[in-house]
């Protein structure tokens, strides 16, 4: 079964990031065929951000997502960008302090969009005491609300991924979206 | 010990080129190529290679002439301007006989144009972009374990026929994440080098620099290693002495490099035809739209559809036979690239010289920087069938 996931932001989020890791853990850890793609601006922060992962049991020739079978949105403009491109039924991730949610409940609806908040971006500040690794935390979210990778995989992923030193402050990050009721 | 990695094209590139035996690698940085660079700027020194960031391109090819010249398998990587600025120093690497890997990966452009965005739009350049006649050998990954094992390939050709080979990439395969493994050892092909007994004071059996074997290639003397190798952009001869004026020493020479190629197709030459034996309509493509394609036949097929694909590794020298086969059995032959039509000229060349029924052929070119959607190769499948 293909399932194609897309994650959305502005430029210094980590967005490309947390891509990079879901494409790790579920190719090198959980043995998935896996591309990560990523569309990006001159920009070094700011510019839109956009990162896609497919996941497949047979062989990936296309490598795009055509229509995301779960988005991930950390911002109200990429939420708004790509929402309408959601698979009937999909998964929708957002963060709902950088998001104005009133504006989407009508897609929702109609499309029966399976909704989760994640409160990534305060869960970073308070309880890891690190606004920068809210990329991190929803990776947690992802991995415990979609069950694309394993919670071991998406572990020994972000150790593979992150600088030297930041382990700890990583995988608490990582634990604390996993915990996260997601509703 | 293979290792597996979950890395970009440009990264996977790099390792190929270390795996291959490069040692030295002189550049300038510039999207969507720079990782290829990054890369190696860490891995070279790891491997006693050496690592140069050079002032820009002209100096970035100038440099890894030198290094070939020294003995090292050299490369550089860079995109279409930087490519531009190298093109003098291409046709002089290919009248000199240096092997050197050139990585280009497409952007948008003309001229800076859209640096993050992926084109195919150099596909000429690389077969024309110097002057002269000359013959490349370009070759163009659609995954980025091909673009490692590419690489492999690149180093190998380019010492064996002595030439600069092109790796003309498109910025997706450049920048996408795929799993790939590095195996323990991969295949070299060594320059060939002259004997030692022959010097060029050996009148019995004189080392002569440019004088070829029987496949159009000279072994190749290093600089300091005792042999007089006199090494010019003028037309030479065996001696490898200026001889600019006699029409019939031009000739020779332009002629043994063009064939050493031209006569060698076959060998160097790389196609994956599939379904094509009962295929009505064949779609061709090289590089990221492969991936694109191979998806579109897969849909047509599931309807019913006789569609096959012709997959080009090495856009050049063009691969004359396998089109002309196909440009024989089938009635359509639709060209995917990400340009405004350039390998289809190639196509349209090759029809030309089938005798009786010719297909059609139709172009799907795309440019500004996606990808062809699966849906708008199959939609042109489907008016060939209506």
């Amino acid at each position: 079964m293909r399932t194609e996931l897309r994650i959305a932001g502005f430029g210094g989020q980590g967005v490309i990031l947390a891509g990079i890791i879901v494409g790790k853990a579920a190719s090198l850890f959980d043995g998935i065929n896996t591309v990560q793609t990523q569309s990006y601006g001159p920009e070094t922060r700011g510019g839109a951000s956009k990162t896609e992962v497919v996941l497949c049991d047979d062989e990936i020739h296309y490598p795009k997502v055509i229509s995301p079978d779960i988005l991930v949105a950390m911002s109200h403009e990429a939420l708004i960008a790509y929402i309408s491109d959601m698979k009937d039924g999909g998964t929708l991730i957002i963060d709902p302090d950088m998001i104005n949610e009133s504006e989407i409940a009508d897609f929702v609806k109609k499309h029966n969009i399976k909704l989760h908040r994640a409160k990534v971006t305060k869960t970073a500040e308070n309880e890891i005491g690190l606004r920068i690794v809210a990329n991190i935390v929803m990776i947690g979210a992802i991995s415990k609300i979609t069950q694309v990778i394993s919670h071991d995989a998406t572990k020994e992923a972000i150790l593979d991924s992150v600088p030297p030193g930041t382990e700890k402050k990583n995988i608490q990050a990582f634990e604390a979206g996993y915990a996260m009721d997601g509703n | 010990m293979s290792e597996e990695l979950f890395v970009q094209g440009n990264e996977a590139c790099a390792h190929g080129a270390i795996k291959a035996g490069c040692r030295f690698f002189a550049g300038y940085p510039i999207t969507p190529s720079t990782e290829v660079a990054e890369d190696l700027a860490g891995l070279l020194p790891k491997h006693g290679g050496s690592f140069l960031q050079m002032e820009d391109e002209i100096g970035a090819i100038g440099a890894i002439i030198g290094a070939s010249w020294s003995g090292l398998k050299a490369m550089t990587s860079t995109s279409g301007p930087g490519f531009s600025l190298m093109q003098e120093n291409i046709g002089y690497a290919h009248i000199t006989e240096t092997p050197l890997v050139i990585v280009d990966v497409q952007r948008g452009g003309p001229s800076t144009g859209q640096p993050t965005m992926p084109s195919q739009g150099d596909m000429m350049q690389v077969r024309w972009g110097s002057h002269g006649d000359y013959e490349p050998i370009a070759l163009s990954p659609s995954s980025v374990q091909e673009f490692f094992d590419f690489t492999v390939k690149a180093f190998n050709l380019a010492e064996k026929y002595r030439i600069p080979v092109i790796l003309a990439v498109d910025e997706v395969i450049g920048h996408m994440r795929e799993k790939i493994t590095i195996p323990d050892n991969v295949d070299i092909i060594k320059r060939m080098m002259p004997k030692e007994s022959s010097d060029q004071f050996n009148m019995d059996n004189p080392y002569l620099p440019f004088k070829s074997d029987e496949n159009g290639t000279p072994p190749m003397a290093t600089f300091g290693d005792g042999y007089n190798i006199p090494v010019t952009g003028l037309t030479h001869n065996e001696k490898g002495y200026p001889d600019s004026s006699d029409p019939k020493a031009h000739e020779n020479l332009i002629t043994r490099l063009c064939n050493k190629i031209l006569n060698n197709r076959e060998e160097i030459v790389s196609t994956h035809e599939s379904f094509c034996d009962d295929a009505d309509t064949i779609v061709i493509s090289y590089g990221a739209p492969v991936r694109s394609v191979f998806t579109a036949v897969e849909l047509a097929r599931k309807e019913g559809l006789k569609v096959g694909s012709i997959k080009i590794d090495t856009p050049w020298p063009f691969p004359e036979t396998q089109i002309f086969k196909a440009a024989e059995s089938a009635k359509n032959l639709i060209v995917v690239e990400m340009n405004l039509g350039q390998m289809v000229h190639e196509v349209e060349r090759i029809i030309g010289m089938v005798d009786g029924n010719k297909p059609n052929v139709h172009l799907i070119g795309k440019i500004g920087g996606e990808l062809h959607k699966p849906d708008e190769i199959l939609s042109k499948i489907k008016e060939g069938f209506s």
